[in-house]
């Protein structure tokens, strides 16, 4: 006996139904996380929170200036390290590679990416800190500097290849030669989606916590220069989230509202452009 | 695009540049003292902004991990470095390590029982089972038969300990160690051991943290971690017989031995005191420094921090519940501060 | 304009057009070398990660053999080291983590993919992508301070007296557990199965879909007779990836597992994972030994992702091309 057309319609509904739950779940997680974060960060908030340092432990009051500038310091000295490096891969991948080179080259970038940040946090203290004998800003950036390649790689290539044929034939029919064709129209072409590539890599990197804790390390005062050690906010979070301190409790709640406020609105911003076209413009 | 990203480096180096000190220091390790060491060092660098002093609580173990790498400048454990690990601090660094020792502190029993804000009495005994997972209730006989004011729930203990390497351990492992026959051949003393039962936490922070999110716990925190938190501790009963309350008389009481025959090296070990009011889980801590410092200007900063620690830092340990270094020590201490080449 | 520079050009000496040439080859060989180097970057740095991981845990692997990933002792003490409580936990965290994760995920991305209409479907799963951007720590803060009191006061007395006859709910639940870090690790892994999953949904050809509906069939026989199938390949994908950073998440596990060494039937008590092992003791590992052993765990991780992430992308590439074609 075949179901009959309104079993079918039941089951079609009901189905659809549970589907559009799971749905609705989903996305409700994130305005639950950021209704938690808003309220008990917003209300935690102050000035202090960002002119001050941290205080003794246990005692009430401060701040996380430095970790705020020692965050932002690190992610410059990753983007310098991982985005050039990336950016090239990506033009070699998408511009010079062959059939096999490429396969080899995009498939390990894939791996890459899929190494746990614990793992090389491990490694970048046996390369860097180890060898030069403390813990510094430069090893915190080196660390996330590797985690930010492969994302760039494969951001740059994926950006290149969406550039129209024509276009680059247009460039190689002229005459020029074909560096100079990827260099004055083929990767201008593609800015706009490479520069919001970017943006979401170091977004990514940003909250990244684990391969902190063996490279940066941590600093209750400012952290000159790149070759001491320097607190930053994700770690600042971490300890300050599982220490007994009501106080410390209140601020790893601001400092995740203002490291979450940061990461997603870099997203939004950088996928907004991305979805206003990547494309060619026209001329 | 390249403005901005000059005009975010100048404002970087504006920031840092601005406040740079002349001389960072870095330090890591214990947990235990971490209160009166953050205290210390924001008051030094208040005397001297030209002296930072960089510390962080990552555990003992890893003082002693990190000072032996030599990627700090000086560790800090709350238990000795064994024979082995001074030999392969020589055998990495090519000199000596030298301790000093800075305050005393107590590891104290704290707990967390809905309905009971009682002071409870702990034997060697109860506090052994619990951490063997041989006595798993709060209303067991041998915790009850010291508390027979106070109604102890029928709940299971849920023992805690610390997830990581921890000179806190050493003091709570090497008491048991000397209490307990079984303990001593099961587990053993040091600063991270394979626990019988129980919930691993980070830091002194970290075990008071989770005693005050879980009921019907048990944990070992530093007593400045207990009285901070307003956690309600036990007294334990000691060597002599009595069970006594962690305070700074009763650490001091403890210290008053070992300050007599106290070694060269200053590794010594000061549970289970034999004094009357002695609290039997007391330690020093110990600051551990290289005896070789390359860096003149290090060195000057160590060496200064060291004469200032042992002078006017001693008067800020009681108001954070750590008791201060017994005389005798402070002298033998002021002498072997030379030895830091 | 096109032809401005080869009529300079024309115009020039031979001799200087020959050099000009080789420069411009130079040029070529310039730019390829210098992709080409930033490309084998990849392969340096993965070589190296091996490298390291394999050199530096060679005193744990002389000394152990393969009995370190069987052993269930971890005894710093006795400086006798095994991985499989470590093993374990992660294992069943990112099992429990799945369990939970693949009906929401792929049910939020059948919605997305089939009848949500494009401006709706774009709208969520953009919202979807802004979730899978949430720092781990931001996901172990809330844990901490939201999840664990949430699941320790209402949700487990409910298990409890559900299912509390089955091993994997009995035992005191103190809050921080194996169970907690697989929710709190569903909650991290489900925008990944959703996001690749609903891609290769789309990818599935037109006339298959209308092939089924033109026999009958109702839209939901449609997507579940013909469009899985034919993504389940990609769908296995989606799973694997997610299976990855599900074992080597690390903050967010930290903070809620409880941090023991054991390996215990009860989803209840506390255990360990790989990842927040070395987070915890990496920097404090007295003796050269213990250090190993920790260099060794995250070799073990990095293993499992790596063969992990291998198969992922395989049965993703074959999917999708499968469906274009």
């Amino acid at each position: 006996m075949k179901p009959s057309y309104l079993q079918k319609k039941i089951v079609n509904y009901l189905m659809f139904t549970l589907t559009g739950i799971c749905a609705a779940v989903s996305v409700g997680i994130l305005f639950f996380i950021l209704g938690y974060l808003v309220y008990n960060g917003g209300k935690s908030l102050n000035l202090s929170f960002f002119t001050k340092l941290p205080v003794p432990v246990g005692e009430v009051g401060g701040g996380m200036a430095n970790a705020i500038v020692g965050s932002a310091k690190v992610l410059l000295l990753a983007t310098c390290i991982g985005i050039p490096i990336g950016f090239l891969g990506g033009v070699y991948l998408s511009e010079y590679s062959r059939k096999s080179v490429a396969f080899v080259i995009r498939y390990t970038t894939d791996l890459l990416n899929g190494v746990p940040s614990i793992v090389i946090g491990i490694v970048v203290y046996g390369l860097v800190v180890h060898p030069m004998k403390h813990f510094s800003t430069f090893a915190g950036g080196v660390a996330l500097g590797i985690m930010m390649i492969p994302i760039s790689v494969r951001s740059t290539e994926e950006f290149l290849l969406a550039v129209p044929v024509s276009l680059r034939e247009a460039a190689l029919a002229v005459g020029a030669p074909k560096w100079k064709a990827i260099v004055t129209v083929v990767i201008p072409a593609a800015m706009r989606g490479i520069i919001s590539g970017t943006m979401l890599d170091i977004a990514r990197v940003a909250g990244e916590t684990a391969p902190l804790l063996f490279t940066a390390l941590g600093n209750q005062f400012w952290s000159p220069g790149w070759n001491q050690p320097s607190a930053t906010l994700p770690v600042m979070i971490y300890t300050y989230a599982i220490s007994p301190y009501e106080d410390w409790h209140r601020q790893a709640w601001a400092a995740g509202f203002i490291l979450l406020t940061l990461v997603l609105l870099i997203n939004v911003l950088a996928r907004v452009a991305l979805s206003k076209g990547i494309y060619v413009p026209r001329g | 695009m390249r403005i901005r990203a000059l005009a975010l480096a100048a404002g970087i180096s504006v920031l840092t540049g601005a406040v740079a000190a002349a001389l960072t220091l870095t330090g890591a390790g214990a947990t235990f003292p971490y209160p009166i060491y953050s205290k210390w060092f924001n008051e030094y660098h208040k005397l001297h902004p030209d002296v930072e002093i960089n510390y962080q609580s990552i555990g003992s173990g890893g003082g002693i991990r990190q000072v032996t790498e030599g990627t700090v400048d000086f560790g800090a454990s709350d238990g000795p470095m064994t024979d082995q690990q001074l030999a392969e601090f020589k055998a990495k660094r090519g000199s000596e390590v030298l301790h000093f020792p800075t305050v005393l502190g107590a590891a104290v029993p704290s707990y967390n029982i809905p309905g009971v804000s009682a002071e409870l009495n702990f034997t060697p005994e109860a506090l052994a089972g619990i951490y063997l997972g041989k006595i798993t209730k709060w209303n067991d006989p041998e915790i009850a038969k010291a508390n027979s004011s106070v109604k102890l729930p029928a709940n299971d203990i849920v023992v805690l300990h610390r997830a990581e390497s921890s000179g806190t351990t050493y003091c709570w492992s090497d008491y048991l160690s000397k209490v307990s026959p079984e303990w001593k051949s099961k587990v053993g003393t040091a600063t991270a051991v394979n626990w019988p039962v129980g919930l691993g936490a980070r830091g002194n922070e970290g075990v008071a943290g989770q005693l005050k999110q879980t009921a019907n716990t048990i944990g070992y925190v530093e007593l400045i971690y207990a009285l901070q938190n307003h956690l309600p501790y036990g007294k334990v009963r000691n060597a002599a017989g009595a069970f006594v309350k962690p305070d700074l008389a009763s650490v001091t009481d403890a210290a008053a031995g070992a300050a007599a025959h106290m070694p060269a090296d200053f590794r010594v070990s000061i549970t289970n005191a034999p004094g009357k009011n002695a609290y039997p889980i007391s330690t020093f801590t110990w600051l551990l420094v290289p005896a070789k410092i390359q860096d003149p200007a290090k060195r000057k900063a160590v060496v200064d921090f060291l004469h200032w620690m042992l002078g006017p830092g001693q008067q800020m340990t009681e108001a954070l519940a750590y008791a201060p270094l017994p005389k005798p020590v402070v002298s033998m201490e002021e002498k072997a501060i030379s030895k830091v080449q | 304009m096109s032809s401005i520079p080869v009529s300079r050009e024309s115009a020039l000496p031979k001799g200087r057009a020959l050099s000009f040439w080789r420069r411009l080859r130079a040029g070529e060989e310039l730019a390829y070398t210098i992709t080409l180097t930033a490309a084998a970057a990849m392969l340096l740095i993965t070589a190296l990660i091996v490298y390291v991981l394999f050199s530096q845990s060679a005193l744990s692997r002389a000394k152990f053999g393969w009995g370190f990933l069987t052993s269930s002792t971890w005894d710093p003490v006795a400086g006798d080291f095994g991985a499989l409580p470590f093993i374990y936990g992660t294992v069943v965290t990112s099992i429990l983590a799945l369990l939970i994760a693949i009906p929401l995920g792929l049910g939020s991305a059948v919605f997305l993919a089939e009848l949500a209409t494009p401006k709706i479907s774009n709208a969520l799963t953009f919202l979807i992508e802004l979730l899978a951007a949430v720092p781990s720590v931001i996901y172990g803060l809330i844990g901490i301070f939201v999840l664990v009191p949430i699941l320790e006061q209402s949700v487990v007395p409910v298990l409890k007296t559900a299912f509390g006859a089955l091993p994997i709910f009995q035992g005191p639940f103190y809050g921080v557990s194996v169970f907690s870090a697989g929710i709190v690790l569903s909650v991290m892994i489900v925008p990944f199965i959703i996001s690749v999953s609903r891609e290769v949904l789309l990818a599935v050809a037109r006339d298959q879909r209308e092939a089924s509906l033109a026999l009958g069939a109702s839209q939901w026989q449609t997507v579940w007779r013909v469009v899985i199938p034919n993504a389940s390949t990609g769908i296995m994908g989606s799973i694997f990836l997610a299976l990855a950073r599900a074992l080597g998440e690390t903050m967010a596990v930290t903070m809620v597992i409880g941090n023991t060494p054991q390996i215990k039937a009860s989803l209840l008590a506390p255990g360990y994972s790989i990842a927040a092992a070395i987070a915890n003791q990496f920097t404090e590992a007295t003796g050269d030994l213990y250090l190993s052993a920790l260099i060794e765990l995250g070799l073990v991780l990095f293993g499992v992702t790596f063969v992990l992430n291998g198969l992922a992308r395989i049965l993703i590439l074959s999917t999708t091309k499968g469906g274009h074609a």
